[in-house]
């Protein structure tokens, strides 16, 4: 992992407002290829904003500037940034009833890859995927996170993942809900992502996910900002010390 | 309306304006408007027998009498003008039309969907018809071994008056409703099926396989009859737009499901948006028999339609499953009526609207449990969709229970394409036009699964080209 000179991802200055509210203070990043960072921070301390605002999210007006492999994505629509290898792990996925989990994956891996992937092929490469994450195959014919349980939407955002080959992916609180074999099966999807070279922010409050995905850098988030950034060892004094010995670099406004 | 002449004066120089004495030679179309006369003439020219006869002018009587509805879209039934319809065309007449007259966008939707020329025509009601001879040749041979009867309506009476006779409007009577005794009044064509005992029709029989068959016709009768434990697919219409200069579709269908038989209805109805359609639609399902009514309404100006099934022996069943589509400026008034005559009897109504624009939908339902049915289900759920700011949705949904041990579900939802819905599909590289037709189409997924094949990919090619230009 030496492409210092080529990151995958960066932003610099984002601020974000939900209506009148700055709920995003100014962050900065930047994410090699393969590169995996944790952004951990408490409930309400701003993070799905920002991974949702990232990604374009309509409701969310962002400040600052977006970049996608050296190029600036801050204007565009979400499903161009997309286009352009940008993906969102959500922690709530929506359901979209009548559409099946295989036909919604094929017209995203089609628009992704800028050709219509042929049934055949497409469907192999699903059944394999689905056997990685442990899947039963009859899943490609439910309706898209249409009564799943918490856990099975969590593998299909995975699964999603893997299919679609993002350069860069947020995940959003993907970590939560699962049970321990769940977690070890999400954890598999996200190690298989990074060695093929995307580069990941997860955004979660638990350190339970890191037991198995081993990121590079992780960044304290409290209040709309970055707080403290270090390596895989300040995961575990979070998980030790909680949050609250951090509160007046919060205050202070980051490092 | 001092340009209309009054009913005597067309009875008084009929012989001489129409040629009125030998039909076969000179009879091409009645006069605009509606009489005794035009109803006489009509029965005259097909020959039919003194009790369709006195039916028909009975009819009319109704028809005079009713007051229009009150209740639907009353400003545009308002707009109805009985007196500049014609309500009898001869079917072997050239028609008026010409293909230049069909307007623009008709043609387009033609070319989109691909539909061959010589069936573009009739729909567009420029051919006389449209017959599929090969197929029908093939179809007609295997019924006529099994003893199935499918001819037009005009035929059927001909050739099984006996048959008719006993059935015609004995499940929807003249005075029903204004609509059906027009109807019964004024009909033409439409389809004539009998399937004996125990027989199944193995493919679902649509009125394109009919040879010889009158247009698809503005004031279209239909009666089927399933036999004790026979079963039957019927399928009507199509998803290519019929276009027509008339702008009254006055329909009555009757079905019969003998003892354990089943019968399915199919309707893909895209009328062109100058058509006001008002159709009745009732069934009667005996003892252990199945009725099913898929009803997809994707055209017309103004549609009132309630498919409806009396389950009058015990155990039987029946079933509502429709899909609206309402775009700007149309009325689609669509709904179900289950009646619940004998005890354990089960029905089941799904009913899903599409509102885009200006549209607007309606669903109007009752269901009825009579004293005595006990042991009775009965499922009511209905699903709308709205599109754009501007568009309109209502349900008036009506539950009679006179019986208390009944189970009773009833469920409605409202939803708009969410922003949440659109963001997680554009999130995945989706554009926004596709994404909201896939949740269009995931949303009439039900509906389209019963249909068979070509019909199922001929309506989501129909919706897209509904839902172009929807965005924002």
């Amino acid at each position: 992992m030496n492409h210092d000179s080529n990151p995958v991802f960066s932003c610099a200055g984002v601020r974000i407002h939900i209506g009148e509210k700055e709920v995003v203070k100014g962050v900065d990043l930047t994410v090699q290829p393969g590169e995996i960072h944790a952004i951990m921070g408490p409930n309400g301390s701003g993070k799905s904003t920002l991974a949702n605002g990232l990604m374009g999210h309509p409701a969310y007006a962002v400040e600052g500037t977006v970049t996608l492999a050296g190029e600036d994505v801050s204007s565009l629509p979400p499903d161009e940034k997309a286009r352009r290898g940008m993906f969102l792990a959500f922690q709530y996925p929506v359901a979209v009833p009548g559409v099946t989990v295989a036909s919604f994956l094929r017209a995203a891996v089609s628009a992704v890859r800028g050709a219509d992937v042929p049934v055949r092929e497409f469907r192999k490469e699903l059944l394999e995927r689905m056997a990685d994450l442990e899947m039963d195959p009859a899943f490609a014919g439910r309706y898209l996170n249409d009564g799943f349980s918490g856990g099975e939407k969590k593998r299909v955002e995975i699964l999603q993942l893997l299919m679609l080959k993002p350069r860069f992916a947020l995940l959003d609180e993907t970590d939560s809900g699962l049970d321990i074999d769940a977690l070890k099966v999400v954890a598999r999807g996200i190690n298989t992502a990074a060695s093929n070279d995307t580069g990941m922010v997860l955004v979660t409050h638990y350190q339970r996910l890191l037991n198995y995905v081993h990121p590079h850098v992780v960044h304290v988030f409290m209040d709309g900002r970055i707080v403290r950034t270090g390596g895989p060892e300040l995961a575990l004094e979070l998980e030790e010390r909680g949050y609250d010995w951090l509160e007046p670099a919060a205050a202070a406004g980051g490092v | 309306m001092a340009s209309t002449p009054t009913v005597a004066d067309i009875g008084s120089d009929y012989n001489r304006r129409y040629g009125f004495h030998d039909p076969e030679e000179y009879f091409m179309r009645t006069p605009k408007g509606l009489s005794h006369e035009v109803v006489e003439a009509i029965s005259l020219l097909k020959k039919e027998p003194e009790w369709m006869r006195e039916f028909r002018h009975k009819a009319l009587d109704v028809f005079l009498a009713k007051p229009m509805p009150t209740w639907g879209d009353t400003a545009m039934l308002s707009e109805i003008d009985f007196d500049e319809i014609t309500y009898y065309v001869r079917a072997t007449e050239k028609q008026e039309t010409s293909w230049d007259e069909v307007p623009e966008n008709v043609k387009r939707t033609f070319d989109r969907l691909g539909i061959p020329e010589a069936e573009r025509k009739f729909l567009a009601g420029v051919s006389a018809q449209y017959e599929s001879e090969v197929v029908y040749h093939s179809v007609k041979e295997e019924l006529t071994k099994q003893g199935v009867i499918f001819l037009d309506m005009d035929s059927g009476l001909r050739e099984h008056e006996d048959i008719v006779r006993r059935h015609f409007a004995t499940v929807i009577p003249a005075a029903d409703n204004k609509f059906s005794a027009l109807n019964s009044a004024v009909w033409s064509g439409g389809s004539f099926i009998y399937v004996p005992k125990n027989t199944e029709v193995a493919i679902p029989l649509q009125a394109y396989f009919r040879i010889n068959a009158e247009r698809m016709g503005q004031f279209e009768r239909t009666l089927i009859i399933a036999d004790e434990g026979a079963k039957v697919h019927y399928i009507e219409g199509c998803t290519a737009p019929v276009y027509s200069t008339n702008s009254l579709h006055s329909a009555v269908v009757e079905l019969i499901a003998m003892k354990g038989a089943r019968i399915r209805y199919t309707t893909i109805q895209n009328w062109s948006n100058n058509i006001y359609n008002m159709v009745t639609k009732r069934a009667v399902a005996h003892e252990d028999a199945v009725v099913e009514w898929v009803d997809g309404n994707i055209g017309s100006k103004l549609t009132m339609k309630y498919p409806a099934v009396i389950l009058k022996g015990e155990r039987a069943h029946g079933e509502v499953l429709s899909i609206a589509f309402a775009g700007p400026g149309q009325h689609q008034d669509a709904g179900a009526k289950m009646t619940h005559l004998a005890p354990n009897t089960t029905s089941k109504i799904t009913s899903k609207s599409i509102s885009k624009g200006t549209g607007r939908s309606s669903y109007r339902g009752l269901v009825k449990v009579r004293k005595g049915a006990h042991g009775c289900k009965t499922s009511v759920q209905c699903d709308a969709l709205l599109i754009g700011g501007a568009a309109r949705t209502d349900t008036y949904p009506t539950m009679e229970i006179a019986e208390d041990q009944v189970r009773v579900e009833h469920e409605a939802r409202v939803s708009k394409i969410g922003d949440e819905q659109l963001f997680y599909l554009r999130s995945r590289g989706i554009r926004d036009d596709q994404a909201r037709l896939m949740i269009v189409n995931g949303f009439i997924e039900p509906f389209v699964k019963e249909l068979p094949m070509e019909y199922a990919v001929e309506l989501n090619r129909l919706i897209e080209l509904e839902m172009e230009g929807s965005v924002g």
